[in-house]
């Protein structure tokens, strides 16, 4: 049963990418011009774009060509970037460890954080802490993510003086200035993505806390945090897991515009350098990872909501 | 409950008591209706021109030579910027809404209405654009289509519109089961009238509260597209392409960068804290519906 649930979910997830993997193809395609425009500019003449389309076969039919390039994602082989005629794969794999550090370093505070401040509001609805958070909360959720850079440089790199604003890396970085470099943009994502984690975190437990059982509990006597920690928290772990998913996929926003405003070398960067000088196969490549990581989230969100479902363990 | 057709008993009057709007309220609603001025009569109250180069200090300080906000990294009149912006950022983004509103409640409450075949190929479409993170779709629609003004407002109100489909698609499907719906059927009514007469009513509240969450949502993506230099382009500015553009002044900590990002805030704040109490109110009518 449950085998068979997670299967489903998984083979929904592939065919959920593939979907993706086709629009981002096929969406370059509904434009007049082709690659061969985009690399020769204004100055091209029929015999250089005629040999250039040769070289790279876009006179095959475009599915061929869609085929080719899916089965090169498949193999981690993306071509060349226009502009520099460098490896993308190649582009990618320095950068990835940087935009994953980010991620993952992020993830590692918000979500333990998150998690703490949104079930103590919850256990105390009403209260002065929970008013607070829900205030709090509301404040940074409206706030573009530069105005929380550019508020955080302003405190930490120009009046304190405490780390550098922009994150420049030697080639031999040490420890101590990866730190410093990685501080304000891990700071940054940490605060856009705490606030919606947790006015999520919060109505998931007190969406549980207002079922019939819960009630039963506070009838019967048992002390609050019991309550919440033994009562309710596992029945709201499905739901927390799937916003702790949703809100890292909110990180990817969070990810393009805190690499652009601390000129953070990584992928997200790369991405947004490829929109501005319009290199397609950097941009589709680029997208096509984001989106990947983006899924996986949600199936991985789904398959743990699955497996700690108790009704899906034990069917009837 | 909802009266049956036809029945002859009065119709119940409820009187409406909205909770206080609170001091917050007012200044959240105060705040908006200062842009919505300064959008509207930009020419008249900016001091200087959009453009104009006033002062050949740049990031000159709050008051200083005569302008109230000090100049931007090329010299011109911040206050004057401030206003134009808030005409480039609130309109692109307003029509990006109402464009993904007519898109989104169109196709969902056809999905919804029509079921079926229809219901499907419409709801699987939607459900590729939606599996995409939002600012990478639209880093992918930039790339293709560019960054003209329609280009990004077709963008955006896009983006949206597969938000709006799911949300109208929803309400058309959760009313359509209703009795009283089945019971207009019986009358014969056309699927017209009864969308215009059951559905469309039943969909207004909540319709209305999302059309002030989305329109904070295209009001931040607009910004954030521009600040990553793929939204408004020169000559338009707008309040995100004034924060990349003095981005420079940070290092003297220039009103020029913080001004721009806070205008947007404050806008944002205001219609969330709304949205906010809007939905409380709801909710009170729904409870104090339940009690009676």
């Amino acid at each position: 049963m449950i085998a068979n649930l997670i299967v489903r979910r998984l083979v929904l997830g592939v065919i959920t990418i593939w979907v993706m993997s086709a629009l981002v193809f096929f969406g370059i395609e509904i434009l007049p011009g082709d690659v061969a425009d985009a690399i020769l500019g204004q100055g091209a003449t029929e015999e250089t774009l005629h040999a250039i389309r040769e070289e790279l076969g876009l006179y095959r039919p475009a599915y061929v060509r869609y085929l080719d390039w899916l089965g090169g994602l498949l193999r981690g082989e993306v071509g060349e970037a226009l502009g520099t005629g460098r490896s993308i794969a190649e582009m990618i794999g320095i950068r990835l460890p940087t935009t994953l550090t980010l991620g993952g370093l992020t993830a590692a505070i918000a979500v333990p954080l998150a998690l703490s401040l949104g079930l103590i509001a919850a256990m105390y609805p009403g209260s002065l802490f929970d008013r607070a958070i829900t205030f709090g909360t509301l404040i940074v959720i409206s706030g573009p993510e530069f105005l929380i850079a550019t508020l955080l440089v302003m405190l930490f790199a120009i009046e304190l003086r405490w780390v550098p604003a922009v994150s420049y890396l030697s080639q031999d970085p040490t420890f101590q200035q990866i730190a410093r470099a990685m501080l304000l943009p891990v700071m940054t994502l940490v605060f856009a993505v705490l606030a919606p984690m947790t006015r999520m975190t919060r109505s998931a437990v007190l969406n549980v806390m207002a079922s019939p059982a819960i009630e039963m509990a506070i009838l019967k006597g048992v002390p609050r945090m019991r309550i919440v920690l033994w009562h309710a928290l596992p029945n709201a772990f499905a739901p927390i897991v799937n916003v702790i998913a949703i809100n890292l996929a909110y990180l990817i926003t969070g990810v393009v515009v805190v690499e652009v405003i601390f000129s953070f070398p990584g992928v997200a960067k790369l991405m947004v350098d490829g929109v501005q000088s319009r290199d397609i196969p950097v941009v589709q490549a680029c997208a096509m990872l984001f989106c990947a990581i983006y899924i996986g989230f949600y199936i991985l969100a789904d398959v743990i909501s699955i497996v700690s479902n108790p009704r899906l363990r034990h069917p009837k | 409950m909802s009266p049956a057709p036809g029945a002859t008993a009065a119709p119940v009057r409820r009187e409406f008591r909205f909770p206080p709007l609170g001091v917050y309220g007012y200044v959240c609603i105060a705040v908006l209706l200062f842009w919505l001025f300064a959008a509207l009569f930009a020419p008249y109250i900016a001091p200087h021109t959009e453009s104009a180069i006033v002062t050949g200090t740049s990031f000159a300080p709050i008051g200083d030579e005569g302008l109230l906000l000090g100049s931007d990294y090329l010299g011109r009149d911040l206050a004057s910027r401030l206003i134009y912006g808030a005409r480039t950022t609130l309109t692109l983004a307003l029509v990006a809404t109402i464009l993904a509103f007519v898109l989104g409640v169109v196709t969902g409450f056809i999905a919804g209405i029509a079921g079926g075949w229809t219901d499907s190929v419409i709801s699987r479409v939607v459900d590729a654009f939606i599996s995409f993170p939002t600012i990478m779709l639209a880093l992918l629609i930039v790339s293709i289509f560019g960054t003209s003004l329609a280009a990004l407002v077709c963008a955006i109100g896009f983006i949206e519109a597969t938000r709006v489909f799911r949300i109208s698609r929803a309400l058309a499907v959760n009313t359509m089961t209703q009795d009283f719906v089945e019971v207009a059927r019986a009358r014969g009514e056309s699927l017209w009238w009864i969308l215009w007469n059951e559905v469309f009513p039943n969909a207004f509240v909540p319709l209305s509260t999302d059309f002030g969450l989305r329109y904070t949502f295209s009001i931040l993506l607009l910004s954030a597209l521009s600040f990553l230099g793929l939204g408004v382009q020169p000559p338009y500015a707008d309040w995100g392409s004034m924060v990349k553009d003095n981005m420079t002044g940070i290092f003297v900590g220039a009103a020029a960068v913080l001004l721009p990002a806070l205008a947007i805030f404050t806008v944002t704040l205001s219609i969330n804290f709304l949205v906010d109490w809007n939905l409380a109110r709801a909710q009170k009518d729904i409870s104090d519906e339940l009690v009676k």
